[in-house]
């Protein structure tokens, strides 16, 4: 049933997209026009704004995540401070994306905007941060991205960490490792798989993400690698251009929309098959 | 040689330990601290606007008025909404979870059904929305109406859906065996074991994972843009369920773009009424299940 | 036979609480350098308790608190300027369940040793050390194989590898037999044999055969209910003698039944 579902998805999403894949076929792909006054569209501006934002953010919030599991579980303060810390994590998640987004666009960004400008004047020579920052971007989005898959990725290494055997524990302090030692040669190790089954959940709906990132990315189709730009993703395309979308626009939107379904539910599987096979281990 | 024993701060494995151990805690720092300012975000901007006409009166159409009117409809709508979402979920979700916990054979297909599950809540929810669009909005199969209410309530299930079903099936595997074998021993048929025995044992994580599933359906916006789109007008009579509604979070999605402070306050209020709801149901799941634990224990 | 000179550890009136319910009571107990110390009693009664608490294994359970003094050649363990970490490099341990790190058999000695700054020829050392828990043979040609693909008694006496690896003085023992077979039982007891020369050892075992055919020491601790309390039972030691003693001519009319099987 619940299969029944995912293909009825597929399914409706794939044939609203057929026409779009008959007239641009592979090229949609690679393409960065999206126009349409003159019905011409090319996805390539949104993909790689969508692997852009999702890869950026990733690679913050995992250390961030894995250091907050570890400050969880580890006893380093006592149970009280560690499990009001959880809670609050969990609580982040609950934050619906569209009033993080109104933060970002009120407070967020403004803040950062400085910050930017900074990277601007300083590093102008990379291509990443080759133009000058002035209100919603790429930057800003992946940021608040991190803030969105955070929580995902702190839970998820929290309970694979959880469920190291203490006997492992033990033998790493009995032979006299520190903290810092046990946790980076055993525990981490011993938690690697769930913690990479995390990670890809949380790229997955990195990618997926909509709300928030809309509110934040600028919504611009012009192609710029430049993270301090106007961007925009698969998603936030869609849920800024479907409403009033018609015609050719629609497939296209639609065939956008099936590349971000078949590339999330990629990633998922990949993802639930690594958290399935930490569970078997132990 | 016995002096060796007592902490030297200045050891390089003491150091580092340190160093490491204050920068995992500043990483948890960071990761409370977006949670903190927004809440304090919206308690500052939201909370001051919160009135009774704020809460009643209907939103005005943009134009840089003195006032952007109230939110009265947006709650109605997210109320009907999340509604029609959890009456068409949670049936089918508990109904689904039933069968894969009591029903199903464990084997390939069970785990294919499990794995397909957590697959299907890893698609992000704007899809759910595009799918409805396509077979409902554009098709206008429900009575010739394309946005609406019941289009919103659609895809909202289908993010519900994969939640629910999980907790159930969880749920019912905690119970023990013991119980159901008890309860059939005594003659009673499977059907009735599961509705009088197996399920009201499990009630707990199920009322947990409905609540967990509306509170993220109250929030979510994405799937509804293009369904239930919005309305300024208060959801009425029997047709109310097949025009376009308005809901809080995509008020809140809307009026933020404005370029009108008024609308922008319009949406920190309600904001703030979203918060405080979807937190409020989180924090009770927690409350249940610290208190059940406790009672076990 | 309470020689000062040659006692390494000794507890003076330690009592050890878990969430403030204590599991071991007033423990005095003197354990002497280069001997064989056993500690035996029935389940529950704290002895692992009590060995935990001479290596500060112990800080790694939330909510347990220890009363009194340990004292490691006069110093008190639990000072607070005691660095754990160093006394855990002086006092080994190795666990009721075997417990190899899932790496490779030689990672497995050579980690312990790396981080306790070992310096000298790592493969001389591994070999070593598994020589001395007479494991060597059965481990020599694959010692990239992982840890955990050895026999249940291998493993243990891998660990017993690794924790004569760091050099300690006092290797702490806990059950490390309670899961192996008679063969892989005796083989340990020979390796404990062996070990005696070089280190001090505290083991913790239920099978009294076990403790007269190792052990130069031996300490017999039960557990009753405390008066006055609805809680669990607490741990006290009733009597610690050369092992001879204890097995043939015991003070204690609990010990005497204890070790001749007739407890309960
Ligand atoms: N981690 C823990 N948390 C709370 N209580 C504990 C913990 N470990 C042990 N206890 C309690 O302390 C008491 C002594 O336990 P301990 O493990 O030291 O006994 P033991 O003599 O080693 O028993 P066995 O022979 O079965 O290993 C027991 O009553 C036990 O319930
Ligand atoms: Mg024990």
């Amino acid at each position: 049933m619940v299969a029944f579902v995912l293909i009825g998805i597929g399914l409706v999403v794939f044939t609203g997209s057929i026409e779009s894949m008959g007239r641009y076929g592979i090229k949609f792909l690679f393409t960065s026009d999206w126009n349409p006054v003159t019905d011409q569209y090319g996805a390539f501006t949104a993909i790689y704004g969508t692997l852009v934002t999702s890869i950026t953010s990733i690679t913050i919030a995992l250390p961030l995540g894995v250091g907050t599991a570890l400050f969880i579980t580890e006893k380093i303060l006592p149970k009280l401070v560690r499990e009001t810390i959880g809670i609050m994590v969990e609580l982040l998640a609950a934050i619906p994306s569209v009033v993080l987004g109104l933060w970002a666009m009120f407070i967020m960004e403004p803040f950062i905007r400085p910050f930017l400008s900074g990277l601007n004047n300083n590093f102008g020579w990379i291509p990443f941060f080759s133009s000058r920052p002035g209100g919603p971007g790429i930057a800003p989005a992946i940021l608040i991205l991190v803030v969105m898959i955070l929580p995902i990725i702190t839970s998820i290494a929290r309970d694979s960490l959880n469920q190291v055997p203490s006997r492992l524990r033990e033998a790493a302090y009995g032979v006299g490792a520190t903290r810092w030692n046990a946790i980076f040669n055993v525990i981490l190790p011993a938690a690697i798989s769930g913690i990479t089954g995390g990670v890809l959940l949380a790229l997955g709906r990195a990618m997926g993400e909509t709300m928030a990132v809309t509110m934040i990315i600028g919504n611009s189709n012009n192609f710029n690698f430049s993270l301090l730009s106007p961007g925009n993703t698969i998603s936030s395309m869609l849920a800024s251009q479907f409403g009033e979308a018609d015609g050719s626009q629609v497939s296209s939107l639609m065939y956008a929309a099936f590349i971000l379904m078949i590339i999330t539910l990629i990633v998922n599987i990949i993802a639930q098959w690594m958290v399935l096979k930490l569970k078997l281990k132990y | 040689m016995n002096s060796n024993l007592y902490y030297n701060p200045s050891l390089r494995r003491n150091i580092s330990d340190k160093v490491l151990t204050l920068l995992s805690g500043l990483f948890s720092l960071i990761a409370i601290l977006p949670l903190i300012l927004v809440i304090a975000y919206v308690i500052v901007n939201g909370a001051s606007q919160i009135n009774l006409s704020v809460l009643t009166q209907l939103p005005e159409p943009p134009g840089d008025d003195i006032s952007a009117g109230g939110i009265g409809n947006a709650i109605i709508g997210t109320l009907i909404v999340t509604g029609i979402a959890a009456l068409i979920s949670i049936p089918i979700g508990v109904g689904g979870g039933i069968y894969l916990a009591e029903y199903s054979k464990p084997g390939v297909f069970t785990k294919f059904i499990r794995f397909g599950t957590n697959v299907l809540s890893g698609v992000p929810s704007i899809i759910s929305g595009v799918c409805v669009y396509g077979v409902i909005v554009s098709t206008k199969i429900i009575l010739g109406s394309n946005f609406s209410a019941l289009a919103g309530g659609l895809a909202l299930s289908i993010l519900m859906l994969p939640t629910i079903i999980k907790t159930t099936d969880e749920g019912l595997k905690l119970v023990s065996n013991d119980l159901r074998k008890a309860a059939l021993g005594l003659g009673a048929s499977k059907y009735i074991t599961i509705t009088r025995v197996t399920l009201p044992s499990a009630i707990t994580p199920i009322a947990t994972g409905v609540v967990l599933a509306i509170a993220r359906a109250a929030g979510e916006t994405a799937p509804l843009i293009f369904t239930a789109l919005f309305s300024f007008y208060w959801a009425q009579g029997t047709q109310a369920l097949l025009e376009p509604i308005a809901t809080l979070s995509v008020l809140i999605y809307n009026f933020a773009l404005e370029p009108y402070k008024t609308q922008n306050e319009l949406a920190c209020a309600a904001s703030f009424i979203l918060v405080i709801v979807v937190l409020m149901m989180n924090l009770l799941t927690k409350l249940i299940g610290y208190y059940t634990n406790s009672n076990k224990s | 036979m309470n020689n000062k000179d040659n006692t390494i550890v000794s507890l003076e009136n330690v009592t050890i609480s878990y969430k403030s319910q204590p599991a071991v009571k007033n423990v005095y107990l003197d354990i002497p350098k280069s001997k064989v110390t056993a500690l035996i009693g029935p389940s529950g009664c704290g002895k692992s308790t009590v060995l935990r608490a001479i290596n500060r294994m112990n800080d790694l359970i939330e909510g347990c608190t220890l009363k009194g003094r340990v004292l490691f050649d006069g110093i008190d363990l639990y000072d607070k300027d005691i660095d754990p970490v160093e006394v855990r490099r002086r006092i080994g341990m190795v666990f009721q369940q075997p417990n190899p790190f899932p790496k490779s058999i030689y990672e497995n000695i050579a980690f312990g040793a790396r981080i306790n700054g070992y310096s000298g020829d790592m493969d001389e050392l591994v070999e070593l050390s598994l020589r001395q828990a007479a494991v060597w043979d059965e481990c020599k040609d694959k010692l990239n194989d992982s840890g955990v693909s050895l026999s249940g008694g291998q493993q243990q006496r891998l660990c017993i590898a690794r924790t004569i690896a760091i050099q300690p003085e006092i290797i702490l023992m806990d059950e490390p037999c309670s899961a192996l077979d008679p063969i892989s039982t005796l083989k340990i007891e020979e390796t404990i044999h062996e070990l005696k020369k070089d280190f001090t050892i505290v083991i913790v075992t239920h099978n009294m055969q076990q403790a007269l055919r190792v052990s130069d020491m031996t300490a017999f601790y039960n557990a009753e209910q405390e008066e006055g309390t609805s809680g669990g039972k607490v741990g006290y030691l009733v009597e610690f003698n050369k092992t001879e003693e204890i097995f043939n001519s015991p003070c204690q009319k609990a010990t005497q039944d204890y070790v001749s099987g007739r407890f309960g």
